[in-house]
Order: structure tokens, then sequence, then C-alpha cells
């Protein structure tokens, strides 16, 4: 099986979906004839022309709203954000208007409509190193996905590419260089369902994204140590599917959640919720959150460092929590 | 009117003297349906039998009427809260309307939407927006699939005065011209944003010339001339159709009412509102029909019965449609539902399986 990274992955996705569908175009800063802000729509211009990877001015808000009305109109847009933190000029369009057309007009409007997102941090300081995937997840009328391997990027692209709401496609950008296998040919990854990544029997890590990558990476360590941790993948972030975690809980009894946000009211905040009211009885102890620390992020790399959480993090959250 | 832009750039399409009397009587019947229409509003608003906010068009008919007059069925339309007489005059249903603002399962929008987000699919009609210039990109955007498609539609985008002073209007006209998009930009300017006076809020009290940041051919019309409005607004959809790119309408108008039926209005003077009531669009169309056209009164006299007795029929229709079923309530949030889209499955089966006691 072929092994590329997750930023070819997407690119991939975003090809084949061109070619089979020409109704889907890109449109955003720098997409086209820079090649994208982060190399993923590299080589789109020059294959598919600037009629289909369209840059666009720098104005978030109209990106998002021409798209959406570009989706009204039959077309199946692909509005890439530059960063997740620059997203919030955009707000008004993601939660007032895509949000709302099928619901509130009485289901007569559809938005086929996909905002790809790049996340991260990098030395970048406070306003471009954010964590804001909980800003969409908390409103109902979108879909949120987060993958975190290049197989689930592939196929989770293609899948919000053909579906009928909007849905905002969040890249860790951390993750980018991230490799692995996928498969020649045409598959989606469905919307909505979480997966086991990793399988154990000692503690249940729930995560996605960047710290899927670090969940992994910390569950060998401890399987080397004789702690056999197993890792459920969210991928979806709405609408969540928490089944596989409450299965794999009733297995471990115990639940580590792990995510890059600030850790108060967050997804990790919602997740601890739910195996609170419907996994209590198999729990062993209490259910243990890992975040990042709540200050605005900083640049000094030192201090970076101090504020994310790493593997090493989560192999003490695991010990602590098998204490 | 007083100005004109850059533009003017549009060539004369249809003139409004070349328009047949039948065509005339049906803008005078669609004006005084669309006041009628209001007025019964105001009345079971004050009932309370409409709940929210009523946004009253009353005074503004003959824009509503003139511009969308030159819209093709294909073509699109999106406008804000203040949205009855535009619904009305797209030709959607009054009856449907009443009942959206009644909340009943008829209503355009089934009862979701209320009196600022009439709606409906089959009339190209994509809504009235609430969030002031929200609409305006996506107006952009409708306009961009259909020269994407290349289909001859055309894209008219109504708003405010006050929505020429928000970030997202110059965002959008400023890509409709870079990717010359068939929209028309027809700003409805009342001289207030809710209870401010223009010449508080923007520092360019002649809006038409806030076009010219985009290069788009603008120009100012009287939005109390039905005949005005319908000549302009067919110069300006021609020149989008044609391929030429957006083009800018400032319709100067009034509204008799308040911002809001809830609106005291405190900010203007009642010599002000009586003095523009003197131009009132019907009653100014009214003359036009009987000293240049010749109707006699009485005709224009039994298209008010007409109107009365299609109103009747109208507040029926929304006082005895059903609410939506509770069933409904989670109907429509996505087109395409997937997995557990209600949030949390689990909680609420518990929840709808529980007497309580």
């Amino acid at each position: 099986m072929p092994v590329m990274t997750i930023r070819e992955a997407i690119r991939q996705a975003l090809r084949e979906e061109m070619q089979r569908d020409r109704r889907v175009f890109i449109m955003g800063e720098d997409v086209g004839a820079y090649g994208g802000t982060y190399a993923v729509t590299r080589g789109l211009y020059e294959e598919f022309g600037e009629e289909r990877v369209r840059d666009t001015p720098i104005a978030e808000s109209a990106i998002v709203g021409v798209a959406l009305g570009a989706a009204l109109g039959g077309l199946r847009p692909v509005a890439e954000i530059m960063t997740i933190n620059f997203v919030l000029l955009a707000l008004d369009q993601i939660v007032n208007h895509a949000a709302k057309m099928s619901y509130m007009f009485g289901g007569q409007f559809k938005v086929p409509l996909v905002i790809r997102v790049p996340a991260g941090w990098g030395q970048l300081a406070a306003t471009h190193s954010q964590t804001f995937e909980v800003y969409f997840a908390y409103v109902p009328g979108l879909k949120v996905v987060y993958p975190g391997t290049p197989y689930d990027a592939k196929g989770m692209l293609k899948a919000a590419l053909r579906d009928e709401d909007p849905v905002i496609y969040i890249e860790h950008t951390a993750l980018y260089p991230v490799r692995g296998e996928v498969p020649e040919g045409d598959y989606v990854v469905p919307i909505g369902k979480s997966e086991i990544k990793r399988v154990g029997r000692d503690c249940t890590i729930v995560t996605y994204g960047r710290m899927l990558q670090a969940s992994l990476q910390a569950a060998e360590q401890l399987a080397r140590e004789g702690i056999e941790v197993e890792v459920v993948d969210l991928r979806t972030l709405r609408p969540l599917d928490m089944e596989p975690v409450y299965e794999s809980i009733a297995k471990t009894h115990r639940a580590l959640v792990v995510t890059e946000e600030w850790r108060s009211f967050g997804v990790g905040a919602e997740v601890a919720a739910r195996i609170q009211e419907h996994a209590f009885d198999e729990l062993d102890a209490p259910v243990m959150r890992l975040g990042s620390r709540e200050v605005p992020h900083p640049y000094n790399k030192h201090h970076e460092r101090a504020v994310l959480p790493w593997p090493e993090d989560v192999v003490k959250a695991v010990k602590l929590l098998l204490r | 009117m007083s100005g004109r832009g850059k533009g003017s750039a549009a060539k004369a399409a249809a003139p409004a003297a070349a328009l047949d009397v039948a065509t005339k009587l049906s803008f005078y019947r669609q004006m005084v349906l669309i006041r009628r229409f209001e007025e019964l509003a105001r009345i079971a608003y004050q009932q309370g039998k409409i709940a929210g906010f009523l946004h009253l068009y009353i005074g503004e008919e003959a824009v509503a009427v003139g511009a969308i007059a030159t819209l093709r069925p294909e073509d699109h339309l999106l406008t804000h809260y203040r949205d009855h007489g535009h619904a009305i005059a797209r030709g959607l249903d009054p009856r449907v309307l009443m009942a959206e603002l009644y909340g009943k399962v008829t209503g355009c929008s089934r009862g979701r939407g209320g009196s600022m987000h009439f709606a409906s699919r089959e009339h190209n009609f994509w809504g009235g927006h609430a969030i002031v210039g929200g609409h305006l990109p996506m107006a952009v955007g409708l306009g961009f699939a259909a020269r994407y498609l290349g289909e001859p539609r055309v894209v008219m985008a109504i708003f405010g005065d006050a929505a020429t002073d928000i970030g997202e209007f110059y965002e959008a006209l400023n890509m409709a011209a870079l990717w010359k998009t068939p929209v028309v930009f027809l700003c409805e300017n009342n001289l207030y944003g809710m209870g401010v006076a223009i010449e508080k809020a923007s520092a360019v009290t002649e809006v038409y010339k806030k076009a010219c940041m985009a290069n788009i051919p603008a120009e100012r019309i009287d939005g109390m001339d039905v005949l005005a409005v319908y000549e302009a607004a067919a110069r300006a959809v021609e020149w989008a159709r044609a391929g030429n790119g957006p083009y800018f309408l400032e319709a100067l108008c009034y509204r008799f009412q308040g911002h809001s039926v809830a609106d005291p209005e405190l900010y203007r003077t009642k010599e002000e509102v009586e003095q523009w009531k003197q131009r009132d669009p019907i009653q100014r169309f009214r003359r036009h029909l009987i000293e240049v056209e010749g109707i006699p009164e009485a005709q224009l006299d039994a298209i008010h019965e007409e109107v009365e007795r299609e109103m009747e029929e109208v507040m029926r229709f929304a006082e005895e449609s059903p609410d939506p079923p509770l069933e409904e309530l989670y109907d429509f949030i996505y087109a395409n539902p997937v997995g557990d889209w209600r949030g949390d499955e689990r909680f609420l089966r518990l929840w709808d399986q529980s007497s309580g006691s």
C-alpha cells in the first residue's frame, strides 16, 4: 500500500474530487499561484486553472460567505481559511449563516460547503497558535472533523466533499509531514464515527488530531513498561460518536481525555462529562483530562513547549490515572 | 434625484414609460397588498398573535415592487430582515407569509424563521437575513455560481443604509467587482439605522458614493416613486445580465412606522414623518394612474376591495393553520443527518422515556 504524508493525502483527495466533479472548486488566500500557505494545494492551480483554484483577498468573512452562496447556487466549494485563528473573522458567516440556512428556512436550502482550516503553532505567539475546534463543535448545523492520520485525512475530506451540510475540516500543521498508508483508489471515511486506533486493556485514551499521534507514541512507550492503553480516535467532533468510548471503558475502567485545547470548557470537558453520565458505573477512577496550560500562547520556545501537551505528558497522565 | 455616480452606465432597457397599463395596475395592487398585509400584521402583533420582532416596511413599498418586477423567475433575490414587502413582490403567497408570522407549520419557513426569515426556494428567494450585511457575501457567491455554471441569472441583494457601514459590505462589493459577478446591490436608504440617523452613523451620507471603493457604477434614485425604481433597476439588471459585473443603486426612501412595532420613535420628529408621508408612494402612484393613465378612481378602489377580501382569506389561513408538530423539532438541522447528530442520543432516550415521577 502506498505511504504518504497527511499533506499529500489531503491534496490527493482534493485532486480526485476535482477530477470527479466539476462543481468542486477551491477558494482562499494564496491557494493558487503561491501554492497554498502550507503547500497543501501545490500543483492544483497549474492542473485545474485559476477558475477552479481561486485566490481571494484577505477577507475571511467574504471567503466563507461567497463560498456559502456558491454552495447554495449549486457548486461544491472548498473554502480555505489560512489558519484557524483567522476564522474568528468569519464566525458570523459560519455560525449565523452556514449553520442556519437549512434549519431556519424549514429545510428548503442545502449547504454543501467544506471549510478547510489549518490549526497549530510553532513559535507564532498568541494570535497565531490557538485551538478553536470547540467553537464549531458547539454549533448544531455544523459538522466538524479533525483527522489524525493520512488515511482518515483523505477519506474524511472525500466524505466532506460529498456531504450536503457545512463541514469544518481541521488540519493540524504539525501533522502535515506525518506519514501513513493510504490505499489506491476511491474510498470515504464516514463522518460521525470514532475509531479505536490501538487496542489495550489498562486505560482508555480518548483523543483526536495531533494528540492522537502523541497518544500513540505514548502508548508505545507505556507498552514497553507493560502498560497497555487503548486509544480511541474521535475524528469527528460533531456529531460526536461516544459509543466506542463507552465500550472501551467497560473493558479498561479508566479514561484519560487528551486534547490540545485549553483544558476548561472544551471538547475534553464535553467528553469527560458524557463518560461520567453514561459510563459512571464502569469507572474505577475519576476521568482525567490533559490539555494545554491556560495562558495566551507564548513565543519563547521553552515557554511554548511548557504550554503544550507532549507524549511524555500523556505517559505521566496514564501513570497518575493507574496509580 | 440628486446625484449620479460614475455609473448610470447601464443602457436603458425597459423605460417605465413603455410599461402597459395592466403592469402598472399590478404594481399598484402589490403595493396596496404589502401595505394592508403589514397593517393587519401590526394588529395581530398587538393582539399577541405574532411575537418576536416585527419590522414594518410601510412607506417603502415602491422599492420592493419596482425593483423586483425587473427580475426573471430564475434570478436570485436576497434581502434583509424587513422582508415582508420583498417576499410579496417576489410572488410568494401572502397566506404562507402571514402563517410564518404566526409561527405556523404552513409558513414559508415552517414556522422556523418568523418575520425576519421569509424564504422560498421555489421563487429563488434566498431569505430575509437578520444579521445586518451578512447576506451580501452570499449574494456574491450565488452570482459567482451562476457565472461558473454558465447560467444567465442575475442576483439582486437588498439591504439598508446601515449595512453600508459594516465590514462585510466592503468585502462583498470588492469580491463582486473582482470576480465580475452579476449582482445588483440595492440599498434602501431610509435614513435611519434603527434609531440612529445616517449623519450620526456614516461619514458618507450619499450612500451610492460608497460603491466607488470597488469601481462599481452607482446611482441614487427616488425610492418613493415606483416607476423611477423600476426604470433604474431594469437598467441595473440588464447591465449585470450582459456580463458587465455588479451595479449599485441607492433608493432614497422612508419608513412611516417605527423600526419595529416596539419602537417609541424618540429619535425623529412627527413633523419629519408627516413631511415624508406627503410623498406616500401609494398615493403618489395613484395620482399618476388617475392623472396620466386616466384610470377611473372606482377601478382603483376596486383593487383595494379585492385586496381586502384577499387579506381576509390570508388572516383566516394563518389563524386556522396548525402549529408545527413537536416531532419536527430536530428536522432539517442537517440535510444529511449522520451518527449521533441530535447530540447525546443516550441522554435523549433516557429523558424521553422517563415520566419524571
